[in-house]
């Protein structure tokens, strides 16, 4: 039973502080989604916890097991066992999805030459086109193959922790859903903890959260279980300081051609 | 005056034509100034420090480096027989030492068919209209060359053969001192296929002054690929010239690599002569330590619905420096022609520097043209992305650095050689010192 324990963070860019002190904790196996309105700095908590940089820490502590994060590089907090699904996952030109995790494996003390049946096992359960593997790393992706490429990742890493910043935009509902069905079955497979960052409700519905938060304005100004993101979908961010409700994704066009295709593209 | 004695290109062995191609050019370079970096072509270059009284030529006759070649006619230094190896099944072989060739192979069949490899200067007559046909003379460095050039290789392969298997021209530079001036001929007739990888290297610590010309003569509906790999040694200064021309409907691809050289310049002047031609140039460039590479393309369109690709990608660390400066130019005439011109630079340390200048000349109007060129260090996103993946700083930038290249790599048909490019690449990617101390590998002087 692993424990992500984030107390009292603050951080900012420059000037601006964005986190004006956030508590939450994480147990392995939990989900817990993070949802507010846009500029309530729900991107920003996912990008100081994994240390991107351009952020500062002003205070607080972000503690996985006991161990200080927040003080080590962005790849030793992923040896620690956080993992980021990136919102805009960045296309990286000539470099293969395996070449790049095979030197994650060698780093942490793993032997070479495990990755490529991992990848294989990965992508035939969640449903990621084969092709894809072998090309440079989500250069040419559409926005959906990029998040499902996110989730591969995640499913070949075994994270103990995984922060999923906006996994659900750029998805139709049927990749919303084997996304989220990998995911949650990390939940009990290998006992991971998620942190499901989101501005919409609509991925609430596949990967059903045991706590939801609302973030406003840097702080989480409620907790509660899943009825609260229900209760927002009725009420809006509005009592929360924002003005804005968490409407429903955009169904996506009846009849796609790419089952992977961006809705949004 | 020229430190080099005017009997060191008269005593140079070879048919009558080729002697007095000599001299000439030995009158024009010694009535001729070196250039200066005040002139635009060698702006940002080293050129003002080529001390070439430090260099010898090499031949018979007195104030000139004498020069065993048996040793090399038998076996390769390891650097050689690496590429060798890389490569794999081959067409032909060229070896040449310092200049001179030392072996020659070609495969029966090949010669058979009329296809002819080696010396020019064993040859006869048949040579006179070939060296210096594509050339154009840019500098006195051109001039230079044809006066001392001990030996012209030559690859001919006559109209409609197709030569599978790629030809290895490999050269070992290992006279200390010496002023060497290596000449390649590559015709191919129409309709004609070939390939050849021109491979130059020196031993760790020699100095010495390289001056290589290539002439890539692509007939009509030809299809020629060159690979020239220059890894050389850090104290060596190349200053080198590849002319091609390209016939109607014939296809050139040339990609350079340039890893080694303490100054390594090579301009490359890519002529469309013929309706419907393509040249399609590359580059792969990485310096570290003090090294400085320089290069100067022209891609000259003076025919119809003609296409010039070029994109020649770079490195540099440590200190290093870069230049790039290439002109399109598209001559009355030549109208529907596609022109594309593209540098890019990875800056990997605070004391490197690349300089990128790309220009166009365009006297037609229904042509369609682009250039571009970046300069700048890794990116930080991808970087934070493989980070964020778990991968140590040093791995991420090498994967990226080795991706960056990777396009360059695919455009090299001869995929033996991509892994041995990559470990090059990598290895100077490696932190430590970059001074050659002692000179390794196969010595046969």
């Amino acid at each position: 039973m692993s424990v992500l324990e984030i107390s009292g963070l603050r951080a900012g860019i420059a000037e601006r502080e964005i986190l004006k002190g956030i508590d939450l904790t994480v147990s392995s196996g939990e989900v817990h989604a993070v949802m507010g309105p846009n500029g309530s700095g729900k991107s920003t908590l996912a990008h100081v916890l994994m240390g991107r940089p351009g952020y500062e820490v002003r205070a607080g502590s972000a503690r996985l097991d006991g161990q200080e994060l927040l003080g080590l590089p962005t790849w030793r907090r992923a040896h620690a066992g956080l993992f980021l699904a990136m919102q805009y996952p960045v296309e990286v030109p000539g470099v293969s999805l395996e070449d790049a995790l095979e030197e994650t494996f060698v780093a942490r003390g793993g032997g070479r030459g495990q990755v490529a049946e991992l990848l294989q096992v990965e992508a035939e359960r969640i449903g990621f086109r084969r092709q894809l593997l072998t090309r440079p790393l989500n250069v040419e992706f559409s926005g959906g193959e990029k998040k499902f490429n996110e989730t591969l990742q995640l499913g070949v890493l075994r994270p103990r922790f995984a922060v999923l910043d906006e996994i659900d935009s750029g998805l139709d509902i049927d990749a919303l859903r084997a996304v989220s069905r990998r995911i949650e079955a990390a939940t009990s497979e290998s006992d991971l903890g998620v942190l499901a960052i989101t501005h919409y409700s609509r991925i609430l519905h596949e990967l059903r959260p045991d706590v939801v938060h609302v973030l406003s304005q840097g702080r989480i100004v409620v907790s509660g279980g899943p009825e609260l993101a229900q209760e927002l979908e009725r009420t809006g961010y509005a009592a929360y300081g924002a003005l804005e409700a968490p409407t429903e994704h955009a169904e996506a066009p009846p009849l796609l051609e790419d089952p992977f295709a961006d809705p949004l593209a | 005056m020229s430190p080099f004695p005017a009997d060191a290109a008269s005593n140079l062995s070879g048919p009558p034509w080729l002697r007095a191609r000599r001299a000439a050019a030995f009158e024009r370079f010694q009535a001729s100034d070196l250039p200066t970096e005040a002139e635009e072509v060698w702006r940002y270059s080293r050129i003002d420090e080529l001390d070439l009284d430090a260099y010898s030529p090499l031949g018979a006759g007195a104030g000139v480096v004498v020069m065993d070649h048996a040793g090399l006619g038998r076996e390769l230094p390891p650097a050689l027989q690496a590429v060798a190896v890389a490569v794999g099944e081959r067409a032909g072989l060229v070896v040449v030492h310092n200049g001179k060739v030392v072996r020659t192979e070609l495969e029966p069949t090949l010669a058979e068919r009329g296809v002819m490899l080696g010396s020019l200067v064993d040859d006869d007559a048949s040579g006179e209209g070939l060296v210096g046909s594509v050339t154009d003379v840019p500098d006195a460095f051109v001039d230079l060359n044809t006066a001392f050039m001990a030996d012209v290789v030559t690859v001919r392969v006559p109209r409609g053969v197709a030569v599978e298997r790629p030809v290895l021209v490999l050269h070992w530079v290992d006279a200390v001192g010496g002023a060497v001036f290596p000449r390649l001929v590559v015709q191919a007739g129409e309709a004609s296929q070939v390939s050849v990888v021109d491979h130059v290297a020196s031993p760790a610590g020699l100095a010495a002054f390289v001056v290589p010309v290539v002439e890539l003569d692509a007939g009509d509906a030809a299809n020629v690929a060159y690979v020239g790999m220059q890894e050389l040694g850090r104290r060596v200064w190349q200053v080198g010239y590849q002319a091609s021309r390209v016939g109607r409907d014939a296809m050139l691809g040339s990609v350079l690599v340039a890893l080694g050289g303490e100054y390594a310049r090579v301009a490359t002047d890519s002529r469309l002569l013929g309706l419907g031609g393509t040249s399609r140039l590359r580059a792969l460039y990485f310096g570290d330590g003090a090294q400085m590479h320089d290069f100067r393309t022209l891609q000259d369109h003076d025919a119809p619905k003609t296409t010039s690709d070029l994109l020649f990608k770079g490195a540099v660390e440590d200190e290093s420096r870069a230049v790039y400066s290439g002109l399109i130019r598209i001559r009355k005439g030549a109208a529907g022609t596609n022109a594309f011109q593209t540098n890019r630079n990875l800056v990997l340390g605070e004391g490197a520097h690349a300089d990128s200048v790309p220009n166009l000349e365009i006297e037609e109007n229904d042509v369609k043209c682009s250039h571009a060129s970046a300069v700048g260090p890794i990116d930080e996103e991808q970087r934070y992305y493989l980070e964020a993946r778990g991968l140590p700083p040093e791995a991420a930038e090498r994967l990226i650095v080795l991706g960056f290249f990777e396009e360059i790599l695919d455009d090299i048909h001869i995929t033996g050689l991509h892994e041995p490019l990559r470990q090059a690449v990598a290895a100077k990617l490696e932190t430590g010192p970059k001074l050659e101390t002692a000179p390794s590998g196969t010595a046969t002087a």
